[in-house]
Parts: C-alpha cells; sequence; structure tokens
C-alpha cells in the first residue's frame, strides 16, 4: 500500500548508526533503499514496487536492526505532520525569495542615495528596475502575511499582520506612483526588507513548533502497541492492540501492560495501577478480577478475556472528560495578538491623522499628505514587534529543550508565566513510581533478615524484590542467591530451603499470617517467615523523587500556592504532603474531582499549573492553564501537556518556570523598545522628514536590537538542584 | 553610465542564479537532516564497497 514507511530508531547518534543500518537494510532483497535521518531520529524505507504485505515486512525491519543493536518503532506520519513540514518549506521559500529581492534592491538604493552625479534619468531606470523586482517578490513573499490578515479582518479582528500587510502594500503602491512621477524618494527597499526580517521571524517560529511536534511524535512511537493473543489450541500470537476485539483471549506476561479492558480467567497476580489511578499498593488479581487498560501485570501471567477495547474503555471515558475539560478552557490570547490588538488600530490611527492634518493645514494637496500618512506606515510598521515574541520563543524553546524539556505548545511560555497555583500529582510526578523500603528502622528489620530475604529475592525480578535488593546494597549487606532450588508462586511468593529450614518470601497469605497480626493499608508489604521463628514485615514505600521537597519549597518560597492532588489513599497522602511540608492536599481524588476543584481554582481568578502523569490526571491537565508531563507519564497525558520533562529530576520544572518568566520580561522589554523607537521616529516620518535611507537604518538597528536582546535569554542562570 | 545597461541585468542574473540554486536544493530535500550530511561527507564511497563484499563473501 506505502511504498515509503517510516521508523523512529532509539540511540541514534553517531556516523557508525548511519552506515550499519543502511548497510543491513540495502541487503534485503525487498528493499528499494533505506535513509537514516539523524536530525528526526527516523529511518526511511522504500519498498520495492512488487512488494505487498508491508506489515509483515516492516516487522523484518524492526527484527533486523534488533540483531545490530538498534530498537526501531513503526512511525506513523500524521496530515498535521505533513502540513507543517509543507508550511516551514513554503516559509522557507518566501524568504529566499525576499532576501534575494532585498539584497539586490538595496544595490541600487545604495546608489541612488549616494548618486550626486546621478541624472535624473537613470535615477528613473534605478526605479523602475527595483520596480520589477520588488513588486514580484513582494507579491509572493508577502502571500503569508496578507493571506493571515484577510483571514483576520473577515472575522472582524485586528492581528499584526493587518498593519505589516498594509504598509507592504501602501508602500508598493506609492512608490510605484512616485516612480511614474519620477520623484527622487522611493521606499521599494523598505518593503522587501520589512518581508525579509518579519519572514525571518515567522520561519524560526514554524520552526520551532514542528521540532516540538516532531519529537513529541517519536516519544508517542515509543510506546508498545502489541499484544498476544491466545487461541483455542494453546498457541499464540502477536497482534496489533487497535486489532483486538471484546471475547478475544489475551496473555500477558509479568511486566507486560494490559492492553485491553478485560476480565482474569486464569492466573494469579498483582496488578500495579498507579498510572491509572495514582494508587501506589499494587492490587491483586485472579480469577474474575476485572483489570484496566494501561495498568501494568507486575509478577505472574495472566490470561484475560476482553471486555471492551477502544471506543468503552475506561480510557475512553478519561478521553471524553478531557474534551470536556478542554472546551471549558477559555482560549488564551497570545502576548504578540494582544500588542497587536492594541498597536494596529493606533498605528492605522497615526496614519490617518497625518493624511488629514497634512491634507487641511498645508497645501501639499492630498497625494503630499498620502505620501506622508504612508512614511508613518512605514516607520511604525511592527518590524521588531513581528521578531520581538519570535525570537525569544525560540531562544527560550531551544535553551530548554538543551535542559530536556520539550515546549510542546507554540504558547505554553506565556501561559507558564502567568501562574500563580502549583498543582502535583503524587504518584510518578513527586514520586518516582519505584519502591523503597520503608521500615528500615523496625526492630525486626535486622541486616539477618534482609540477608536472608535477600537470597531468595536475588532472583525475582518482582519490583518489591528487587526493590529489598536495593536497600540490602544500600547497607552492604551481601546479595548472594541461595543454592538450593527457589520456588515461584505467581502472585504469591517465594519459597526455599535455607540450611535445612524452609524459608518464605511473599505476601501474607503465602506466608500464613493471620490478617489482624500487625495491619497495614498503607504500604506495600513483603513478608519474611522462616520456619520457626517470628514472620518479619518489609513495608515499601513509592520513592520520592530526590529534589521534590526542593522543588515544592522553591514554589512556596515565590508565594505561588502549592497544592497535591492524589488518587492515593489517605495514610499515604497525609505521610507525602507532612514530608513535603505541604497543608493542601487532597487524597482520593477522581479524576472528575481532580477537575471540578481546578475549575474552582481558576474561577476564583487564579491562574493553574499542572503537573501529572497518571491516566488520571489527564482531564486535569487539559483543564488547567498550563501543564507539564514527566516523560515517563501515559500516553493521554503527554498528549494533553504543554511541556514533557526528560529527567529523574523534578527541578526541570522550576526551570520551565524561570525560562519562562524571563521569556516573558524580554518580550515585555522588546516591547518597549519598539514603543521608544516609534516614539522618536513618529513625529519625523509625520512632519514629512523622513527619507528611504533613515527609514532602512531604523528598520534594520531596531531588529537587531530586538535579537539581541532576546539572546540574553541564554545568560540566564537556571535553577538545579543539588547533586547527589 | 552606459554601463548599467549590461551591469544590472548581470547582477540579476547571478542573483537569480543563486536564488535557483537554493530553491533546487530545498526542492531535493537537502535540508531534511542537516546533521546526518555532516558525517556522510566523510564517508568514502570505496570503504563501503568494500565492506558489503566482505559481509557477503562471510556470509557465501
Amino acid at each position: 500500500m506505502f511504498r515509503i514507511e517510516h521508523f523512529v530508531v532509539e540511540g541514534l547518534h553517531c556516523p557508525k548508526c548511519i552506515r550499519e543500518i543502511e548497510g543491513t537494510l540495502g541487503e534485503n532483497d525487498k528493499i528499494k533503499n533505506a535513509r537514516v535521518n539523524l536530525s528526526t531520529q527516523r529511518l526511511a524505507v522504500e519498498w520495492k514496487e512488487a512488494v505487498e504485505d508491508t506489515l509483515q515486512n516492516s516487522e523484518e525491519v524492526i527484527s533486523a536492526l534488533e540483531k545490530i543493536g538498534f530498537k526501531a518503532f513503526p512511525f506513523k506520519t500524521t496530515n498535521a505532520q505533513l502540513e507543517g513540514d509543507k508550511v516551514g518549506k513554503s516559509l522557507l521559500k518566501a524568504m529566499a525569495v525576499a532576501g534575494f529581492a532585498a539584497a539586490n534592491v538595496m544595490l541600487l538604493s545604495v546608489a541612488v542615495w549616494d548618486g550626486g552625479e546621478m541624472n535624473e534619468s537613470t535615477r528613473s531606470l534605478m526605479h523602475w528596475v527595483s520596480a520589477l523586482i520588488v513588486l514580484p517578490a513582494a507579491t509572493y513573499a508577502g502571500m503569508p502575511f496578507y493571506k493571515s490578515a484577510w483571514n483576520a479582518l473577515k472575522g472582524r479582528r485586528l492581528n499584526m499582520d493587518v498593519p505589516i500587510s498594509l504598509a507592504v502594500i501602501l508602500t508598493c503602491g506609492m512608490s510605484l506612483f512616485q516612480t511614474y512621477l519620477k520623484a527622487t524618494e522611493t521606499y521599494y527597499d523598505a518593503a522587501v526588507m520589512l518581508l525579509f526580517f518579519l519572514l525571518i521571524g515567522r520561519f524560526l517560529d514554524q520552526k520551532m513548533r514542528n521540532h516540538a511536534r516532531s519529537v513529541a511524535h517519536n516519544l508517542m512511537s515509543y510506546k508498545e502497541s502489541k499484544a498476544t493473543l491466545l487461541h483455542e489450541d494453546g498457541h499464540t500470537e502477536e497482534i496489533a492492540t487497535e486489532m483486538l476485539v471484546p471475547n478475544q483471549i489475551i496473555q500477558v506476561i509479568p511486566g507486560g501492560k494490559i492492553p485491553a479492558d478485560g476480565t482474569v480467567i486464569s492466573g494469579m497476580s498483582d496488578i500495579d495501577t498507579s498510572l491509572v489511578t495514582g494508587e501506589t499498593v499494587p492490587q491483586k488479581a485472579e480469577k474474575d478480577t476485572e483489570v484496566f487498560a494501561g495498568t501494568i501485570n507486575v509478577n505472574g501471567t495472566l490470561n484475560i478475556k476482553i471486555t471492551s477495547t477502544t471506543g468503552n474503555t475506561l480510557l475512553d471515558e478519561i478521553i471524553e472528560l478531557m474534551e470536556t475539560a478542554e472546551q471549558g478552557r477559555a482560549k488564551y490570547v497570545r502576548l504578540a495578538d494582544r500588542a497587536a490588538s492594541i498597536y494596529a488600530p493606533l498605528v492605522h490611527f497615526l496614519a490617518a491623522a497625518t493624511f488629514l492634518g497634512w491634507l487641511l493645514f498645508s497645501n501639499v494637496g492630498w497625494q503630499g499628505s498620502l505620501i506622508n500618512a504612508i512614511a508613518v506606515l512605514i516607520i511604525t510598521c511592527p518590524c521588531a514587534l513581528g521578531l520581538a515574541v519570535p525570537v525569544v520563543q525560540v531562544v527560550a524553546s531551544s535553551r530548554l529543550f538543551k535542559s530536556g524539556i520539550l515546549v510542546k505548545a507554540a504558547d505554553g511560555l506565556e501561559r507558564l508565566a502567568e501562574v500563580d497555583t502549583v498543582i502535583f500529582d503524587k504518584t510518578g510526578t513527586l514520586t518516582l513510581g519505584q519502591p523503597e523500603l520503608a521500615n528500615a528502622d523496625d526492630e525486626n528489620v535486622t541486616p539477618f533478615n534482609l540477608e536472608l530475604a535477600a537470597k531468595l529475592a536475588k532472583t525475582s525480578s518482582h519490583p518489591l524484590c528487587r526493590a529489598l535488593i536495593v536497600a540490602c546494597h544500600d547497607r552492604d549487606i551481601p546479595t548472594i542467591a541461595t543454592e538450593s532450588e527457589i520456588h515461584e508462586e505467581p502472585g504469591m511468593g517465594l519459597k526455599a530451603t535455607v540450611n535445612n529450614i524452609t524459608v518464605k518470601l511473599g505476601n501474607r497469605e503465602w506466608c500464613g499470617i493471620n490478617q489482624n497480626y500487625l495491619p497495614n493499608n498503607r504500604y506495600s508489604e513483603l513478608w519474611l517467615k522462616a520456619e520457626g521463628a517470628k514472620p518479619v514485615l518489609f513495608c515499601f514505600k513509592d520513592r520520592m523523587r530526590e529534589d521534590a521537597l526542593d522543588v515544592v519549597h522553591w514554589f512556596l518560597r515565590r508565594q505561588l500556592k502549592v497544592i497535591l492532588l492524589s488518587g492515593d489513599r489517605k495514610d499515604v497522602v497525609d505521610e507525602a504532603a507532612e514530608e513535603l511540608g505541604l497543608s493542601r492536599y487532597k487524597y482520593e481524588c477522581k479524576p472528575q474531582e481532580k477537575i471540578e476543584i481546578i475549575e474552582r481554582i481558576k474561577a476564583s481568578g487564579d491562574k493553574v499549573l499542572m503537573i501529572g502523569d497518571g491516566i488520571n490526571d489527564a482531564p486535569a491537565l487539559s483543564a488547567a492553564n498550563v501543564s507539564i508531563s514527566p516523560s515517563t507519564a501515559a500516553e493521554v497525558s503527554q498528549n494533553a501537556a504543554d511541556f514533557i520533562f526528560q529527567s529523574q529530576k523534578l527541578d526541570s520544572v522550576v526551570r520551565a518556570y524561570q525560562v519562562s518568566l524571563n521569556s516573558r520580561k524580554l518580550v515585555f522589554i522588546n516591547f518597549a523598545l519598539a514603543a521608544i523607537y516609534n516614539m522618536i521616529a513618529v513625529p519625523f516620518a509625520a512632519a514629512g522628514l523622513l527619507t528611504p535611507l533613515i527609514a532602512a537604518i531604523a528598520m534594520s538597528l531596531s531588529s537587531i536590537v530586538v535579537t539581541a536582546n532576546a539572546l540574553r535569554l541564554n545568560f540566564q542562570k537556571l535553577y538545579r538542584s543539588h547533586e547527589g | 553610465m552606459e554601463s548599467l545597461i549590461y551591469l544590472i541585468p548581470a547582477a540579476l542574473f547571478l542573483g537569480l542564479i543563486g536564488l535557483s540554486g537554493f530553491m533546487w536544493s530545498l526542492r531535493s530535500n537537502q535540508y531534511e537532516d542537516l546533521e546526518g550530511a555532516t558525517y556522510r561527507a566523510l564517508f568514502e564511497e570505496d570503504d563501503i564497497e568494500e565492506e558489503q563484499k566482505e559481509k557477503s563473501n562471510t556470509k557465501g
């Protein structure tokens, strides 16, 4: 069907990778051409014409790459992506044309400005040649602005493109008229230079957005979307998750993600629901337990009968909530547009006033008055304003990208700068979603017991067993697996004979411990029972990100309100809030409640930043004014978030906030610079004293000043939580 | 000043060559992967062929 297929390849970074991949795939007879793109981390494979059944062929590519050590994922191009690439290309073309015209016209203009000895007919020739270059170039290169201005006017709005288009069209028109009259001054160079500078701004803006979209897209492709279908005769088959239908039976291995909502028909295991509900203690799953898509099977193989697939799963309910939340979100008006809505009418008023002033109080006639009015339009034309926002944005996003934060929404930085309430989710956001030994001070948790437990735990891949091994490493306790045979019962625990004593490590039931003995519904637990000895309880809690406390306090010190909203149980949330020194928190929050709380805060006039990762946070992420997710977050949440950070630490959030504040400041400074420049230049223009040379110098100078100001963002010192 | 008659067209012509060169490079996707291109310039074509020969030899 598709002759060209794209793959995202993980860990592409060196020239050797290109050669290895292209060389290996080049040996495949079905492949006509394979080409690696290092910038986008993607591989394009072009099939030979006769090849059909690309699904099987793409499997072949993936396994061939796996053999040489690369992990590849099929990549689906979307319309938005293609559209973005196209817009970027057409902007680049417009920029090239404007640049060409600006350079050539400037050659002629400089000659005219300097032309002391130039006679009238030569000057006229120069003007006609300029017109010949500029008129087609301005028509072509100005299209993006004319179109946007036209759309705005049709919607009875004013945006920055209205004064830009007006200035360019009027300038060209006036210059043509002047050329016809054989006048001395024309402004062809101003019109085309203006377009050139503005197109640079547009192109940078577009490039940044494309880059963000492309990286976000790659992240999405990394998600597994395969399920193992179990046939009646017992053989298994790998199929794509989208192909699943209700009543099919699927097998989920330990560590695997459950692909669809269903009921367990056989097997026993623990289910980690933290990504869906925010609850950290794994839930037990046995026959007839209902399980949900997106949860993770921890330790036993489960056979699950699918009850519902895409279209009516828990996830779809969440998506529905998200959509409602998004609709309720007031459309954010970007700073540049807000500035334009003040600036554009003002400029138009000034130009009109100039025209009327000259017409009524002088004898230059309507032509002379019009020329002066257009001079006002040219000099005020928001060259600096047009660059003010995009240049700052580009510098800010590339700075953030280097420090591990992806700016997904173009206006995200502006919205982030306005925040006064920060809401954190707990599981997976403030915490890492990894268990850690919590009761090391308990008198029963002796090095001896830990070592004994480690003898069994060493062989298991259960997250709690691994956490136990980590706890032993931290305390320099040897972790050597026992030499005798270890029996592992899925969903229950481990059993082995150590020094002729039967030792069990596992859940309460496995170790035969009474429900009333040391009751606990706060921690994940692991029991150690050696024959003839008192049972030992190891408690585990979710590990806090190491700088969570610092980050929360950073926001509190800044007089921002910090709130913790968690879907986890009361005891667990109580403890986390106490540890972080937070007085405002809520536990056992359903997705709906999180939205309601956010709406209430927004109604009171505060701007909310939501930081969360779980599927249950996704609606809240779209309801908040601005949102951030870690890259470990569920797919829907990453889609909803405006920023994504890739770090074990939380300090990225502070850095994003700092950069957003600073970019807002720089944008305002840029606006102010543009305003000052106008205040000086407008009186000259209105008085009819503006020459084309002054216009050209003023325009380039203001653009350079604005760009240089934006680059200051690179010198800002950013927050880093201390190492260690 | 008569020299302008051919100097201006000559200047424009040269400029247009540059512009069409850029358009051509854009259309033939040379701006798709700026990073990869920096490395590809260093590949020796002969090496690649040799490598592949070696590979097929060891296989066959």
